[in-house]
């Protein structure tokens, strides 16, 4: 599969619509993610108090983030691990290569990280010619498939069973005939255990960095980070800047509300605080280890009165419970984080230019809002940028005129309402039976529904000659 | 206002709130809103006669337009505030402000202060327009205590939640709650009552196909619960759930605003819109 383009918007919009599987296939995972969040959620009374605590702790840690990064770095140095800046995708991944390079690595395994793919790390690492090996589950199926992820929790919940049957069959050396899921892991298993075992090299993301121990915490089901990041000689975390918290006590609340929302867990398989490299009693470990801090536009974000994004703990809530999301899937979005929280971040990573329309495809609802666990005004911040873009003129130009037409008018409640009269007889000239089914400058509203017949009258013609009549009957 | 329901007025506004006490006092300017006024007049007349017998003092401000959420949602911020202006210019010296529909009056409740950040003056009025700016039958239950008396409407219904009234506002339980005291009504839950219906005002335009795939679903669980009638407060999400039940030959439903049956003109409507198929 190719991966779409953020400024193609409206034609992956079209060619997702035209998939006949595709919205049955996400609803099975976020309508299961839905019911299994609100029971979680009604399981844990203190829900909107940690929300709260949650928020402050990514507030407060955004508000001194130069404070923190340098507490971080100092302690995870004094902990022997090597820190790199990179302020862009590019150069992240370059110190990523560079370092695998000195290393003469020939294979690296990763644990799922969405960073990685917002560097452009999977690309980097095939295009230098090293074998990379995708780990956690999901990953490795998208990654036998050639598909870019589709949702930043489940990034292969576009393929179905029959599609992992059928990816497993062709690529795995030892592949399983049977059609049960507990054989497709195994199978899966089977294939990535020698590779994590002769892998020269484990990269891997971060869920939480924390700036007093310098250390960085793995949140998986699979254990596959922990197998990713043991048995090489060396383990590189590449991590944005805003994972940081201040302490472990600060990212527990955090963790409480990741798990819940994510996959409505109380708690995952496998949280791990990993200190880097292994000390000389420890029976086994990377004997290096390299962190890469990277902003990549999130400074800027700071800068541009953005900074609640930057709460973002990654738990795809946002997507579950979004009904443009749910019926056009990740792809369409064309970039490596979709739905509401990618079309806030997207226009930061890439370039509102490019990726304007995303702020435009949502109904502002406010359920991403509702659900999201730090308390992200997804809305008010896609409406700044659609404002933002309004500014710098990137809606076409049609759009730019019937609105400025609408205020111009609406500016002018006399001719306004002169015109609302005129629209009504207008739109009587094409009423039938009390409903239109087309008439010229509504095809964005008739091409897929009717429009009601207007009474004959506008509410204001009829008000006034009503008060009209009773002034006159001497009342 | 005829002399029976006065009195009955009278008696309940005095076993009400203190605040219920004063309504009469107290001058309510009505916002018709653009679908409203334009594409279904009768909710308009149905609002005024609800809050005349909650025992408003009702005023209509003839030079009123919209309330700017096509600019606003489109990111015109300048275009917003010249629309606002007028607005705020109407209906500052009310006491209440209401409006039939939760997008409408939630734009006024919580949008128009984010476009006036830089202009203090502005600010201030649009702060203190929103304070006192209200949903309708969030209004009717929360600050009149109103009931409704002696209306009868045959049927069953369901209800949609619009995102706006619901989230933004909370209106929730004030429609349920009268429409209860409707004789003859019986409620039937729809399944994802406050899931969005797809609307989204310009969104539906701009991304209809996207808006169809929503809507579709709605409509799915609308046509599950078997009801007589859909209600809702905002005309927006009722015309394209009932446009959408109409393209699809479903006539059996008819879309109705609360407001219109709890004034009793839902039994006209639907006599007239029969008459018309």
């Amino acid at each position: 599969m190719h991966a779409n383009k953020p400024e193609n918007f409206y034609q992956n919009v079209t060619e997702a619509l035209a998939q006949p599987d595709l919205k049955m296939i996400i609803r099975r995972t976020t309508d299961k993610a839905e019911t299994k969040r609100a029971e979680a959620i009604a399981n844990f009374p203190e829900f909107e108090k940690a929300r709260q605590q949650g928020q402050k702790v990514k507030d407060h840690t955004i508000k001194y983030m130069d404070h923190y990064l340098a507490e971080f770095e100092k302690n995870a140095a004094a902990q022997g691990t090597i820190v790199h800046w990179a302020s862009t995708g590019e150069e992240a991944s370059k110190i990523v290569l560079d370092i695998c390079r000195q290393h003469e690595a020939k294979k690296v395994t990763r644990s799922k990280s969405m960073l990685g793919e917002e560097i452009g790390l999977s690309h980097a690492l095939d295009n230098s010619g090293i074998e990379r090996v995708e780990t956690d589950l999901a990953e490795h199926i998208i990654q036998l498939a050639g598909d870019p992820p589709s949702h930043i929790v489940w990034p292969a919940m576009h393929r179905s069973r029959e599609d992992v049957i059928k990816l497993f069959r062709e690529f795995h050396k030892d592949p399983t005939y049977s059609e049960e899921i507990t054989d497709l892991v195994r199978s899966a298993r089977r294939d990535l255990r020698t590779k994590f075992l002769t892998s020269d090299i484990g990269i891997s993301g971060s869920n939480f960095l924390l700036a007093d121990s310098g250390s960085s915490c793995t949140v998986t089901n699979e254990g596959n980070a922990e197998l990713t990041i043991t048995p090489p000689k060396v383990h590189i975390v590449t991590a944005g800047i805003e994972k940081l918290v201040p302490s472990m006590a600060h990212a527990v609340p955090l963790l409480r509300l990741l798990t819940r929302s994510a996959t409505g867990g109380e708690i995952t398989q496998y949280i791990t605080f990993h200190n880097g490299p292994k000390r000389p009693n420890d029976a086994d470990g990377p004997e290096e280890c390299h962190i890469v801090l990277v902003d990549n536009g999130r400074t800027k974000m700071l800068a541009d009165g953005m900074e609640e994004m930057l709460r973002c703990i990654r738990c795809g809530a946002c997507m579950n419970h979004c009904v443009v999301y749910k019926h056009i899937g990740g792809h369409a979005y064309g970039s490596v984080y979709p739905g509401p929280m990618g079309s806030v971040l997207t226009p930061h990573l890439d370039s509102l230019k490019v990726a304007n329309k995303q702020t435009h495809a949502c109904t502002l609802n406010g359920r991403c809002e509702e659900v999201c666990p730090v308390n992200i005004p997804l809305p008010k911040l896609l409406r700044a940028l659609r404002a933002e873009s309004w500014q710098k003129k990137y809606e076409p130009l049609t759009n730019r005129y019937v609105v400025k037409a609408y205020a111009q008018l609406a500016k002018r409640p006399r001719m306004f309402q002169f015109v609302s009269s005129c629209g009504v007889v207008f739109m009587k000239l094409f009423s039938r039976q009390g409903w239109i089914k087309s008439m010229p400058f509504t095809g964005g509203w008739t091409r897929n529904r009717d429009l009601i017949e207007p009474e004959s009258k506008t509410f204001m013609q009829q008000y006034k000659a009503s008060k009209k009549a009773k002034s006159s009957g001497g009342r | 206002m005829s002399e029976k329901n006065s009195n009955a007025d009278t008696e309940s506004v005095q076993s009400n709130t203190i605040e219920c006490l004063n309504i009469s006092e107290k001058r309510v300017g009505f916002f018709v809103t653009c679908l409203v006024n334009t594409m279904r007049p009768s909710v308009g007349f149905a609002s005024i006669t609800l809050l005349e017998q909650a025992g408003c003092n009702v005023e209509v401000p003839e030079l009123q337009s919209c309330c700017g959420q096509p600019a606003f949602n489109s990111g015109d911020d300048e275009g917003t505030r010249q629309v606002a202006y007028q607005t705020i210019e109407q209906f500052e010296n009310f006491d209440y402000v209401v409006l039939p529909s939760g997008s409408c009056a939630g734009m006024i409740k919580k949008n128009f202060v984010e476009v006036f950040k830089d202009d203090s003056e502005w600010l201030q009025r649009a702060q203190n327009l929103a304070d006192k700016t209200y949903e309708l039958l969030s209004f009717l239950v929360d600050v009149c205590n109103f009931e409704p008396e002696n209306v009868e409407f045959e049927g069953s219904y369901t209800y949609h939640d619009s995102c706006s009234g619901y989230r933004s506002l909370g209106v929730y339980e004030q429609p349920r709650k009268m429409l209860s005291k409707v004789k003859g009504l019986d409620h039937k839950p729809l399944n994802g009552h406050s899931e969005c219906c797809g609307f989204g005002g310009t969104f539906c335009v701009k991304y209809s196909d996207i808006s169809n795939e929503i809507v579709a679903e709605k409509t799915e669980n609308v046509l599950a619960t078997e009801a007589d009638y859909l209600l809702g407060g905002d005309m927006g999400c009722l015309m394209n759930i009932a446009g959408k039940l109409n393209r699809e030959g479903h006539t059996e439903i008819e879309a109705l605003h609360t407001a219109e049956v709890l004034a009793g003109l839902a039994t006209e409507i639907v006599g007239a819109k029969n008459a018309r198929k």
